[in-house]
């Protein structure tokens, strides 16, 4: 038999009933279109996810320092040893305490006689990188600087929400703050602040003047890298801040663009690629059922086709190249709309479509491989009939 | 002598049972090339499991069947299905058709399972000469007749098409090709079915009840067909309950009980 005959008759056998032909393929249809859209978005968002962290946290890195009892671990100073590492592109030393969480600040109120201005303020003192390091900006006034650090002045910069609880609202006339019973200048606001957003309703001061509110350590580094050089300055930081106990501090790095996409990919494959694996078990079984129906409906035409010389082989092979074609069918339809409702959904969330062309190629084959498993048995059942008896 | 298309020789069809039933008893029958045989007998004489035997649908429990020079009764399935294929045309009472194929696409049908090996057989089993040939009571298998669809060239997928309506040209339903069986009468589809039996020119042509279905005029039409074909050196063996049916082929036997009578001859001159 020649196989344009073979696949002449299968197609035939196909058309022969066509509604039945369309609602067997639909199985596989659903099937295939879950598995690539499944496939198809966890690709797209997990792209999507991998800008975001290159955005904002790919390049950040925030070094836990631990108190210690003797001498500091990491000096003040040694952030200017971190700051010259190739690929950094802004770092801060930051001390922060439980004690200095929440003091008493108090705005002076001759600004306002009727207002409350006392509040109950986050103290912390930091290095004169901190708008940098912080990626934020000076709303108003300046940062203080290394002769402000150096001469020990009673200056402070205060978050844009501190601000306006303490209702500091112009610089220009050198408003003062009370921490306590300790008066500062205040110097600068800090707002628009895109890490470290606590700093917001935080009061920033020297580390010279800190250490008058128990900030005599510095508790944190936050560094900023330029693109890629997160990892290597993740391993150089502890080095350059504390060069004899750098395994003390703890790094913590963003973690990889990679892991962060497989992982969001891994979260949404395994829950829909269940699904659509279970569609496609749904279609096959029904394939293998109206497969098995139509070959008891069709023992006659199997009878005939047997007494006209067609071997078990034959019988078996246009049974099973039917159940392949609709497999193959849904498959093909199946890829089609996987692929555009998640154009359509990337383009809703303007997403950028990723989109394996691999995925498109494998799809439709899957959907003819469930055909071909569907239709095992049923060919088989077909081809074992005696001619004798599909004839009577 | 040339060889006989069909000889069977105690052959024996036995169906487990208790006690088992014996369809077919010891039955030893011969035709030859260009023969009209009608097998008649009552229902359940065993005339269907003859067929089937005859149609290499079904093995004998014992004897020897020769199919044109071919011993079938060892071979195995696929050699048995090929020399079916190949050598033998059916024509059943309920005809068959594919309802969703039009009506040269069946007789088209029956050519995609043909190995190819019917004419190389022939050819060696045949002697040389073709053309009609006189068929003389007792005495058909000294000739040698060959009976064609034609002249439509013999390629194996090249030309079916053409085979096909030369086939339904001949059995005068040509002009239902394109219609779906559905639409044609019961003689027209009978016919149909014929010229699938006459596709790929097989020794022989094999008839169950082809009658059955049909009313008066398309039976005589279908007869009248058998007729010619037979004329053109055909050889057919029908099977029928029906006393029309078997009165017009030139010989007749009787089956009871799975025992096979010869009934007697008639000449026709062609």
């Amino acid at each position: 038999m020649h196989v344009r005959d073979l696949i002449g008759e299968a197609v035939a056998g196909m058309l022969a009933r066509p509604v039945r032909s369309a609602l067997t393929t639909l199985g596989t249809v659903l099937g295939i279109t879950t598995l690539v859209v499944t496939l198809g978005v966890a690709a797209t968002a997990g792209n999507q996810i991998v800008g975001r962290f290159d955005e904002l946290v790919a390049t950040a890195i925030t070094v836990e320092v631990p108190e210690s009892e003797h001498t500091p671990l990491v000096e003040w100073d040694a952030i200017d040893r971190l700051a010259r590492l190739r690929g950094v592109e802004s770092a801060a030393a930051v001390a922060e305490s439980e004690d200095s969480a929440n003091l008493s600040v108090r705005s002076n109120d001759i600004v306002d006689p009727t207002r409350v201005t006392t509040q109950s303020l986050t103290v912390l003192s930091a290095t004169t990188g901190l708008p940098e390091a912080a990626r934020g900006r000076m709303v108003q006034g300046r940062f203080y600087d290394t002769g402000h650090v150096r001469r020990g002045d009673r200056v402070a910069v205060i978050g844009d929400q501190a601000a306006k609880a303490l209702g500091v609202t112009r610089l220009d006339r050198s408003p003062a703050i009370f921490i306590g019973k300790h008066a500062y200048t205040v110097i600068g606001i800090m707002g628009d602040l895109r890490r470290e957003r606590n700093l917001s309703t935080a009061v920033i001061v020297p580390p010279s003047a800190g250490r008058q509110f128990g900030l005599r350590d510095v508790t944190r580094v936050l560094v900023n890298t330029t693109l890629g050089a997160a990892g290597l300055i993740a391993g150089q930081a502890p080095a350059a801040l504390s060069p004899g106990n750098g395994d003390m501090l703890q790094v913590v790095a963003p973690p990889s663009p990679t892991r962060a996409r497989d992982q969001a990919q891994d979260d949404v494959n395994a829950l829909f690629l269940i699904l659509g694996l279970v569609s496609l078990v749904v279609g096959a079984v029904g394939i293998a059922n109206v497969t098995l129906v139509t070959v008891m409906e069709r023992v006659p035409e199997i009878g005939l086709r047997r007494a006209l010389g067609a071997a078990r082989r034959h019988i078996a092979a246009q049974f099973l190249l039917e159940s392949t074609l609709i497999g193959l069918t849904g498959g093909v339809i199946g890829a089609s709309l996987g692929v555009v409702t998640v154009v359509a959904v990337s383009a809703a969330k303007q997403w950028t479509p990723l989109l394996d062309v691999r995925l498109a190629i494998a799809a439709p084959i899957a959907g003819a491989a469930v055909g071909l498993l569907a239709g095992l048995y049923p060919a088989l059942r077909a081809a074992s009939m005696e001619p004798v008896d599909a004839l009577r | 002598m040339a060889e006989p298309v069909i000889e069977l020789t105690e052959v024996c069809r036995e169906f487990p049972a208790r006690p088992p039933v014996r369809a077919l008893d010891r039955v030893t029958l011969r035709v030859d090339r260009g023969d009209y045989l009608a097998v008649a007998g009552p229902s359940g004489s065993g005339k269907s499991t003859l067929l089937n035997v005859l149609g290499l649908l079904d093995r004998p429990s014992s004897g020897s069947y020769r199919l044109d020079g071919t011993e079938t009764t060892a071979l195995r399935d696929g050699a048995r299905t090929r020399l079916r294929g190949d050598r033998i045309g059916f024509v059943f009472q309920s005809f068959h058709l594919l309802s969703h194929r039009s009506v040269v696409e069946n007789v088209m049908l029956a050519e995609i399972y043909r190995s190819g090996g019917a004419r190389k057989g022939r050819a060696r089993n045949e002697p040389a000469g073709s053309g009609t040939a006189v068929v003389g009571a007792g005495n058909a298998s000294m000739a040698s007749p060959r009976w064609s669809l034609g002249t439509v060239k013999q390629g194996r997928r090249g030309g079916r098409r053409a085979r096909a309506m030369a086939a339904l040209e001949r059995v005068g339903v040509a002009h239902r090709a394109g219609f779906l069986p559905g639409l044609l009468s019961g003689g027209e589809r009978q016919r149909a079915a014929i010229a699938r039996a006459l596709m790929g020119e097989p020794s022989l042509l094999l008839c169950d009840e082809p009658t059955g279905n049909l009313d008066s005029r398309n039976t005589e039409a279908v007869l009248d067909l058998f007729d010619e074909l037979r004329g053109q050196g055909l050889t057919i063996v029908v099977i029928t309950h029906e006393q029309e049916v078997g009165a017009r082929a030139e010989r007749r036997v009787r089956i009871t009980d799975g025992v096979l009578v010869e009934e007697g001859w008639c000449t026709y001159a062609t």
